[in-house]
């Protein structure tokens, strides 16, 4: 352990750079002779393109080339393409529409790029895109997925009949149907999972760099799997072969999702760059992140759960519809089946669970992933339908979720995850204290008298990160394997580089990785450095996503860890003449256990590379690899309260005390756990009370396109959250961790829409719970334009 | 941003002769609307004059309660104001709350009133405070001054050069902002004088900022919450989007009115 | 075209600009100092945030022309030379950050906010004076926590040197 190594709350190594300006993103990236890209971006929803004219834009001042999409097709730059497959409950496979980088003949949403220019500045740029002329022909356009898979809905995608890309189900639908039939009592709902962008503060970038001399292409992008963009960019899109692609993610500006899909635009940096002999630089100004960033959630469902006399749940029936957008992003298949579906069971045994999902196409930006994919949908379905079905039952939220809880492990769902371990009235108990749950009712009458209404919920979630094994999602439809590698090389003086296929975008895993290596080796984490981000310097890897940096990537370096040590042990044993399995690694020194017979780790490193004294036939060196592929998912899982006030005249609502309450298995640093709880939560939160992406049903123009109409969370919408673990070790990993990226964003909606519908006396509100639509809910009167 | 001239004038005189010699040009003081409206290539004057370092625009002056304050002074200086804040805290309150802290450090009191923003402060300051407003040809009366959304009664080559009133006995102001743009929603100024209730609204009105006449009569009755029960607002007369229906924010004025009012 | 000149960070530093050029153009692309960010085109996130003669403003929202003759600071002017302003401290010893793409903003928009209350903050003043500045990723509750403890260490300085 030490005072660096697991469970310290280190000060993270990355900060030094980023407090006194000295980050580098890509947008901070300059190489000679670079030029800027502005992208000529659909103004419509869906519309046929007749023609582009660039005669007035080419003779602006400073023009290099204005290059659109007939030119990249004849260059063989391939469709974008969605990396899982998913089969519909008939067989067949999902009806994927083609994705052009640049729109040849149509555009499918407000924001589809049609052209780029490129020229010496941003701002000649963007004159010269503003002075292309397009003709567009347009079509009528559909941007709900309810209404885009009803008949008669304006036509997306040729290949996909009536917007349906795919009609999937998972469970038992015999047994859960017998379930409803037998119910002493049925709980239905209608669920909306309101759409969000998720506004990574950064914005995209791509700056391409494509060397002639080598016939070599360089991108530098803000990207969470840079090996994911150069696999894809070079087995799909035919932008080049991976030995003659490098890509580059430098200090990317947080991703949340929204940085794992390979864009068409670093696509078009990487060709433009070729076609104009120039390095081409993009970077999204706010609203084209808006327009064109991967979008999340937007689904509809309708839910029905069944409980017997007892108040036991018998079965829980969902259907869902939910909106992919104008095009299927890189794993937007997944997220609303095998990321949802999946998590269906909550922390309860029930017996029967099915659910039926159904996606459309539809006039709005493709949506994907994004903080908690799936996972959040599932949790909102279960949490708000089991804090309905006490209240309807006249039970106590808490003893109804704890009547139901799994508490025998392993546990097996009746939607495919098998939970290895968890407590989860450990982490109720840990929140209910925490909460003075027990005081509620005094401080609601507390309220009453100033005329405020108070409310209290709370939601148990169960998620699952690092989803795995590489061989069960390929044979559910999976594109590539979702395992780790890692590289430990030591070098001959003792100070260890670790090379990692994960990517950090605000995690913190220059400290978090080095704390695992301090602690097994006994080294200063100032002596360890962490590389990552460049497909040049580090072996293969998978990124960064789904909560599976500690999971995965961790137990990838130790593994290899484990071969380092290994090794080190063997040299040691041969240089002070005992039996390998006698050698011990403490505090950076190698030890015959029992004696004081030792050497210093860095005498042992040197005599790897001097190879001087190395036992017989030992190759010199002192460097490992690994792959590691989990065995399972892991499962955080905990219990979030959340205490509202509402202001009965103007409809605002102040968080009193947010508590939560989670088990992520083994901790390495708590101060960087808290901090991505806090981060989730906000999220979180934002999603339930302040952030709606709308689009106006008629036009399709994204009316929430920047920060003037999307609300983002303020620091004073929130109040400081009280965060605190339990722990029960992950099994299916040889570090026990579970994962702690999502969990903020996946428990807080639930608990607060139940502690908003608490306060207000009833469940007629949705997501985003703005002041007007609260104000509306109490005073029964204007309709949500959320709604 | 389009392309522009920029002009750096030490005079009024000098701003209002480049005002006649320019194309299209826009006047500059502090850039926090007129600046981000070019950003999104919304607004593309020829030329930008840039009236921030005309000293005789600059400047608080507090005489018993008669009240100047320059057309180029930053709403953070107003809020720093001792003197204003003695005079008159419902102005020290709105510029505290005005925008965020950079904003005010740029903003200013001139530069926000020749916008009339129907979701700016200013203008329902103004309209309670019953303000004049001194230009480089005349002075306007609050009331003619504001005429409708986004317009003003100023003409092309007017410029605002100070903003005077007598300071009331009694003053406050609420609003509830957007949540996202976090502009007002709804924001009410309640001034209150020897003889005369004043209330300026803002961010509500189909029309930009009004004066709330049935609320100034019930005030001068009696000059406490309870006075604008039963009071209510025609909602065909109120502001509606994304963020709020005009049933809403007509309930906003009288709600906003009543906090006005308690800290006044 | 213009020709600017101004103090940065202590320098004099000038250039020939656009007028259209916005201030923080002119500080990352004509000078290199790439730690002051855009985050939006709105002036609402505040990861432009710089000091121009002693005040916090938004320099994505100030063209480089009105900057003429100003001294600004920008985050990589706030230490001195290896020791750390107080405020940079707190945001990394109380985890204020995670990608750091708000961090310098939040970083000179804290300055000026302990300068304007002068040592008098709480945390409520401090969620209101963060109005402009967004983050994504803390949940803000660490950088409230960051801006407090160098309030009050940079209050304790000033007492002792009082």
């Amino acid at each position: 352990m030490g005072i660096e190594g697991i469970g310290a709350r280190v000060a993270r190594k990355e900060d030094k750079r980023f407090i006194t300006g000295k980050g580098r993103y890509v947008d901070d990236m300059v190489v000679p002779g670079m030029k800027f890209a502005a992208f000529v971006r659909s103004p419509h929803a869906h519309a046929k393109i007749n023609g582009i004219d660039t005669s007035a834009a080419e003779g602006m001042p400073g023009v290099i080339g204005i290059l659109n999409g007939k030119q990249i097709s004849e260059d063989g730059i391939g469709d974008l393409i969605c990396g899982w497959m998913i089969h519909s409950k008939d067989g067949s496979p999902m009806n994927m529409g083609r994705w052009r980088p640049l729109a040849e003949d149509r555009v499918r949403y407000v924001g589809d790029a049609v052209a780029v220019v490129v020229a010496d500045s941003k701002a000649r740029a963007r004159d010269a895109a503003d002075a292309v002329v397009v003709d567009y022909e347009e079509l009528p356009a559909v941007t709900g997925a309810v209404d885009a898979l009803k008949d008669g809905a304006p036509q997306i995608h040729p290949e996909a009949e009536n917007n349906l890309i795919f009609d999937w189900e998972l469970g038992n639908g015999e047994e859960t149907d017998e379930a409803l039939k037998n119910a002493a009592h049925i709980t239905e709902m209608k669920i909306v999972n309101n759409r969000l962008i998720p506004n990574a503060m950064e914005t995209r970038a791509a700056l391409g760099v494509y060397n002639a001399a080598e016939d070599h292409y360089t991108c530098w992008t803000t990207s969470q799997n840079p090996h994911v963009a150069r696999l894809v960019m070079s087995a799909f899109y035919n932008v080049a072969p991976e030995n003659k692609l490098r890509i580059i993610a430098p200090d990317v500006g947080g991703g949340f999702g929204s940085k794992i899909y390979i864009y068409p635009e670093e696509i078009v940096c990487l060709w433009a760059s070729k076609r104009t002999g120039v390095p081409v630089k993009w970077v999204a100004d706010r609203t084209e992140a808006f327009l064109a960033d991967a979008h999340g959630r937007d689904h509809v469902t309708t839910v029905k759960l069944a409980t017997d006399a007892d108040h036991k749940v018998t079965g829980l029936k969902v259907d869902t519809v939910a909106n992919l957008g104008a095009y299927m992003s890189l794993f937007s298949s997944a997220t609303p089946t095998y990321l949802y579906a999946s998590l269906l069971s909550g922390q309860y045994a029930f017996p029967a669970v099915h659910a039926n999902v159904r996606t459309a196409y539809t006039n709005t930006a493709p949506v994907d992933a994004y903080r908690g994919a799936g996972r959040p949908e599932a949790t909102y379905v279960v949490e708000r339908i089991m804090e309905t079905a006490a209240r309807e039952l006249g039970l106590s939220p808490a003893e109804f979720r704890r009547k139901n809880f799994v508490r025998e492990f392993p546990h097996q769902t009746p939607v495919i995850m098998n939970y290895d371990t968890g407590d989860f009235d450990a982490s109720l108990d840990a929140a209910l204290k925490e909460a003075d749950y027990e005081g509620f009712p005094a401080r609601k009458a507390e309220a009453e008298k100033r005329g405020m209404k108070r409310g209290i919920g709370m939601s148990c979630y169960i998620e699952a990160c690092g989803i795995a094994p590489s061989k069960a999602v390929g044979s559910l439809g999976a594109g590539v394997g979702l395992w780790e590698s890692a590289e430990v090389r030591v070098n001959a003086v003792g100070t260890i580089e670790v090379l990692t296929g994960s990517h950090s975008h605000g995690q913190g895993h220059e400290t978090t990785f080095a704390q695992l290596v301090s602690g097994r080796i006994g080294v200063p984490i100032d002596s360890i450095s962490i590389v990552h981000g460049d497909t040049d310097k580090v072996q293969m890897g998978m990124g960064t996503y789904g909560s599976r940096s500690g999971a995965v990537g961790m137990s990838a370096i130790a593994k290899a860890l484990d071969k380092v040590e290994a090794k080190a042990k063997k040299i040691a044993a041969h240089q002070l003449e005992a039996d390998e399995n006698d050698i011990v690694i403490e505090d950076g020194t190698l030890k015959v256990a029992g004696t004081d017979r030792s050497l210093a780790w860095n005498e042992v490193t040197l005599a790897a590379y001097t190879g001087h004294n190395l036992p017989d036939g030992m190759e010199p060196g002192l460097k490992e690899g690994a792959f590691y592929d989990p065995q399972n998912f892991t499962f955080p899982a905990g219990c979030y309260i959340c205490e509202v006030e509402v202001d009965p005249e103007t409809g605002r609502t102040e968080i009193i005390q947010f508590v939560a309450a989670d088990d992520f298995g083994t901790i390495i640093n708590p101060t960087i756990v808290e901090g991505q709880v806090h981060g989730g939560i906000a999220q979180g939160i934002g999603q339930a009370m302040l952030e709606g992406c709308l689009y106006d049903a008629e036009s399709g123009q994204l009316v929430t396109a920047s920060y003037q109409d999307y609300c983002m969370p303020r620091a004073d919408d929130l109040p400081s959250f009280k965060v605190s673990t339990t722990e029960t070790p992950c099994t299916s990993n040889p570090l026990g961790i579970k994962g702690c990226g999502e969990a903020g964003a996946i428990g807080s909606p639930p608990a607060f829409m139940n502690a908003l519908t608490d306060a207000v006396g009833h469940n007629d509100l949705t997501m985003p719970a703005t002041p007007q639509s609260v104000w509306a809910a109490i005073n029964g009167t204007t309709p949500d334009a959320f709604a | 941003m389009y392309s522009t001239t920029y002009h750096r004038v030490s005079s009024v005189d000098e701003a209002v002769k480049l005002l006649g010699d320019c194309d299209e040009a826009a006047l500059l003081s502090g850039g926090q609307t007129l600046l981000p409206t070019m950003k999104a290539r919304l607004a593309a004057p020829s030329d930008l004059i840039d009236l921030g370092r005309i000293d005789a625009l600059k400047g608080i002056s507090v005489d018993g309660r008669s009240v100047k304050i320059g057309a180029g002074t930053t709403h953070a200086e107003i809020h720093a104001s001792k003197e204003i804040a003695a005079v008159c805290p419902g102005l020290h309150e709105m510029t505290g709350v005005l925008g965020d802290p950079a904003v005010r450090h740029m903003g200013t009191l001139g530069g926000s009133l020749a916008n009339n923003d129907p979701a700016a402060d200013y203008p329902a300051a103004i309209l309670a405070l019953d303000a004049t407003i001194h230009t480089s040809k005349r002075e306007i009366e609050a009331g003619q001054f504001l005429v409708g959304l986004f317009e003003t009664a100023l003409e092309d080559d007017e410029i605002i050069t100070a903003v005077s009133f007598e300071a009331p006995e009694r003053s406050g102001y609420e609003k509830f902002r957007n949540p996202a743009s976090r502009y007002a929603m709804c924001g009410v100024f309640v001034a209150k004088s020897a003889e005369t209730v004043r209330v300026g609204v803002t961010g509500a009105g189909g029309d930009g900022a009004f004066r709330w006449e049935a609320a100034e009569e019930a005030l001068a009755q009696r000059f406490e919450a309870s006075a604008l029960e039963g009071l209510s607002l025609d909602p065909s007369e109120m502001l509606g989007d994304l963020h709020g229906s005009p049933e809403y924010r007509a309930n906003l004025v009288r709600v906003m009115a009543k906090r006005a009012l308690a800290k006044a | 075209m213009s020709n600017v000149t101004m103090t940065v960070n202590g320098r004099e530093v000038s250039g020939e600009v656009e007028d259209r050029t916005l201030l923080v153009q002119f500080l990352r692309e004509n000078l290199g100092l790439t730690g002051t960010h855009v985050g939006c085109d709105t002036s609402q996130c505040g990861a432009c945030v710089v000091h121009v003669d002693g005040r916090a403003v938004k320099s994505c929202t100030m063209l480089a022309v009105q900057a003429e003759d100003s001294a600004v600071t920008t985050i990589e002017g706030v230490a001195k030379g290896d020791e750390l302003h107080p405020v940079q401290a707190a945001f990394r010893e109380h985890h204020g950050l995670q990608c750091g793409y708000c961090t310098p903003g939040m970083i000179m928009t804290a300055i000026d906010m302990i300068r304007r209350h002068d040592g008098d903050l709480d945390e409520k003043t401090v969620r209101h004076d963060l109005e402009g500045n967004i983050c994504r990723c803390t949940g803000y509750q660490n950088i409230v926590k960051a801006i407090l403890a160098a309030n009050e260490e940079m209050s304790g300085m000033r007492e002792a040197a009082e």
